[in-house]
């Protein structure tokens, strides 16, 4: 099976990062969850009911609807966090991605672990632009906001392909697919990771293995 | 063909179409309402929420909608579509949107109904949810007020997007394929808003005194009437718009008082509504009110003039015997601000008028401030009244208190030396998200409604920050203020100046070295 692939891309300032990211990730984790599934008898199973909020973002012109839910929020907002953090760490023109996985875990037999396979990975590359003054920061404002909106429709787009979802599993595969620790909603399974690259172009890791081998050449 | 698909999957097709309309009807129109919409996730099935989701149904909204398809289903060429306009209050009125949902003959015979089909109309109502926040529209929506309104129309049967000016754009939600044809959702929208941008709102002068009462003619071969966006009339549903509204509130707000619901209402149909359009439309009541909706309604247009004041605006002639919503009645009164109903307590009013955002907060600022600065400076048990006669001439001046108690039980009074840090604070008190917020006084007068302190997280969970606020709104006096007290203290300061005056010519020479450093 192929993993389907995308990638997004938004140059925004520092401190629309976190904003401009959880826009995405959020609009995307909408799409991908569903209700808790509630297992009966003869393998039929009841979903609950999602919600949804709007959020309106302080430093964009923009609103999204995300689901209602504060686990799921929370747990995006740590990894925005830390992207954010090591983004602006690295320096004023820092360049980074951020990565949202969905897998499918396969059990695997004694000793192996068991597998996890990616089936839909969104990437959103992120260009982080320093403004001089308050006037281009509210032009910036507004040209974030409009980029959004077109990404909300990229994103909407793929959604409806309706191409490879998993199939629903049986309750002794739930797990496998959906991550059910959350007590309100049932996202597919999902992993968020990120990449820095620094300034010249290269990742933060390829420099430092760079560095290492330079010092053990010495 | 149908006879490939049994009449258990047809019928629970033509089901499953027939809410999916519905909901796409309603999440449409609840996005052009001009308030952030939230409900809430529950992981136990309630059996009602089609899709699995969680979309409300304003009644009025899903009666609009089923009399528009009139039992029928959207087909090939027969589409149901959900027309958003905005109508100014000169009474200009400009197409923004079309959303189609149409149905095309490209079948696809293999997919399971019950299951896939299900799933797929769930995920485009995301879908739906997602892309009406994003088009130009829903900034336009959310910005409604007095200067413009947003409408909807309902209507079956042919696309027509000639309203939408020249080269509109569309963007495609999302298509469903089912055995009897494809399912499309789709949006085409006007780009061309340039001479309506809401800059050129801001800075139009107000509409003195103009009712707009509307009756559409559109010259389209089903006509159905306009409504608004941000209007809810006590209809048919009367009662069962009621429960919706508590359930809004449950999920939504953060808190109210124990006031009897009809203040309650009535005190957040008096929200001027902000850039967020946050707060009254959270019951569901509209932002901007409509006088006189029905004789049955029970929130009728109280104009503040009546209290005593100088009245704004002329009496508004009841539209109520035509209780169908086909109305949107604006009130600007001259000072260009909104008087919609106002209760009783007009202290409340002042609080509310000063929630306006943008151009003007101005103002109603000023009309606090001035009602502090003359309290202050006074330093006497000067009743309001008078106060507030004097400040008759500033706009808003109905508005201010006169039934409130004195200081004591006043909020609002701040110790002497820093009514500059209760302004602002009041200001920002009532700045984005705050809905008609007010003193907090447990005076009869005061009803408070959905408090949200400024730089507080918006989400459901009740805020600290607004507990804290409301705790500790009502401090007591400080001592030193009363007045017993202080002239107490005045008359032995004086008594004991001539003392201090020796001790300090003793200590000349002292303080002369003390300036010398200085220099």
């Amino acid at each position: 099976m192929n993993c389907r692939a995308e990638v997004l891309e938004v140059s925004v300032e520092g401190r629309q990062i976190e904003e401009a990211m959880l826009a995405v990730l959020h609009t995307i984790l909408l799409h991908r969850s569903t209700g808790k599934f509630h297992y009966k008898k003869e393998g039929t199973y009841s979903i609950g009911t999602v919600g949804t909020q709007d959020i309106d973002c302080d430093f964009i012109d923009f609103t999204y609807a995300r689901v209602s839910s504060e686990e799921l929020d929370r747990a995006l907002r740590k990894a925005v966090g830390e992207f954010k953090d090591a983004l602006r760490c690295s320096g004023s023109d820092g360049i980074g991605q951020i990565s949202l996985e969905f897998y499918q875990k396969k059990k695997s037999r004694w000793p192996f672990s068991d597998e996890c396979i990616p089936w839909e990975v969104w990437t959103i590359k992120v260009n982080v632009v320093n403004l001089a003054n308050e006037q281009e920061r509210q032009i910036c404002r507004e040209k974030v906001g409009e980029k959004l909106c077109e990404k909300i429709i990229n994103i909407v787009e793929v959604m409806n392909r309706h191409e490879y979802l998993p199939k629903m599993p049986t309750q002794s595969e739930v797990d496998n697919v959906f991550d059910t620790g959350l007590k309100d909603v049932q996202p597919y399974l999902y992993k968020i990771s990120y990449q820095i690259t620094d300034s010249l172009g290269s990742s933060v890791t390829t420099t430092m293995r760079r560095l290492i081998k330079d010092t053990l050449a010495l | 063909m149908d006879t490939d698909l049994n009449s258990q999957d047809r019928k629970d097709l033509d089901k499953f179409i027939k809410f999916f309309a519905l909901k796409t009807v309603q999440v449409i129109v609840q996005a052009r309402l001009g308030e952030k919409i939230c409900t809430r996730s529950s992981s136990s099935p309630t059996g009602s929420d089609w899709f699995n989701l969680a979309i409300k149904d304003i009644p009025e909204v899903t009666h609009e909608a089923k009399k528009a398809l009139a039992g029928q289903l959207p087909a090939v060429g027969r589409s149901m579509c959900v027309e958003i306009s905005l109508k100014t209050s000169e009474g200009d009125s400009m197409e923004l949107e079309i959303w189609c949902l149409e149905m095309n003959e490209k079948c696809d015979k293999e997919i399971k109904v019950s299951y896939t089909v299900y799933n797929r109309l769930s995920l485009l109502l995301k879908s739906l949810l997602a892309i009406t926040r994003v088009t130009p529209a829903y900034r336009l929506s959310r910005k409604q007020g007095h200067e413009y309104v947003i409408l909807y129309r309902i209507y079956f049967g042919e696309v027509q997007l000639s309203g939408l000016g020249e080269g509109f754009q569309t963007v495609r939600v999302g298509t469903v394929g089912t055995p009897l044809g494809t399912i499309t959702l789709s949006c085409a929208y006007r780009i061309n808003l340039a001479f309506i941008s809401t800059r050129q709102f801001e800075r139009t002068p107000p509409i003195m005194g103009i009712i707009i009462d509307h009756f559409v003619d559109r010259p389209y071969p089903s006509s159905s009437p306009m409504h608004p966006c941000n209007y809810r009339t006590a209809g048919e549903d009367n009662g069962a718009a009621y429960p919706s509204v508590e359930d809004s509130q449950e999920v939504c707000t953060t808190s109210f008082s124990t006031s009897p619901p009809s203040q309650l209402s009535s005190s957040r149909l008096s929200y001027q509504p902000a850039a967020l359009g946050v707060g009254s439309a959270d019951m569901g009541y509209p932002v901007i009110f409509a006088g006189g909706l029905n004789a049955a309604h029970p929130h009728q247009l109280i104009v503040p003039g009546k209290e005593g004041g100088v009245p704004p605006v002329p009496s508004q002639p009841a539209h109520g015997t035509q209780a169908d919503h086909e109305r949107m009645v604006m009130c600007t009164p001259l000072d260009g601000a909104l008087y919609s109903a106002a209760t009783p307590s007009s202290s409340e009013d002042t609080e509310t008028v000063s929630n306006s955002s943008g151009g003007k907060s101005g103002s109603p600022h000023d009309l606090l401030e001035t009602i502090f600065v003359r309290k202050v400076g006074a330093f006497v048990n000067k009743p309001i009244n008078q106060v507030t006669m004097a400040s008759l001439d500033i706009p808003f001046a109905m508005f201010a208190p006169k039934n409130v108690e004195l200081e004591d039980n006043d909020p609002m009074v701040n110790p002497p030396d820093s009514p500059d840090v209760e302004s602002p604070l009041q200001g920002s008190l009532h700045s984005e998200g705050s809905s008609g917020s007010s003193s907090g006084n447990t005076h009869d007068d005061f009803v408070m409604v959905d408090f949200k302190p400024a730089f507080s997280k918006d989400d459901i969970l009740p805020m600290d920050l607004g507990t804290f606020y409301r705790e500790f709104q009502n401090p007591p006096q400080l001592s030193s203020l009363s007045i017993d007290i202080g002239a107490q203290s005045m008359a032995e300061d004086l008594d004991s100046l001539p003392e201090k005056l020796a001790v300090h010519e003793k200590n000349v020479r002292e303080f002369d070295a003390f300036v010398e450093t200085l220099q």
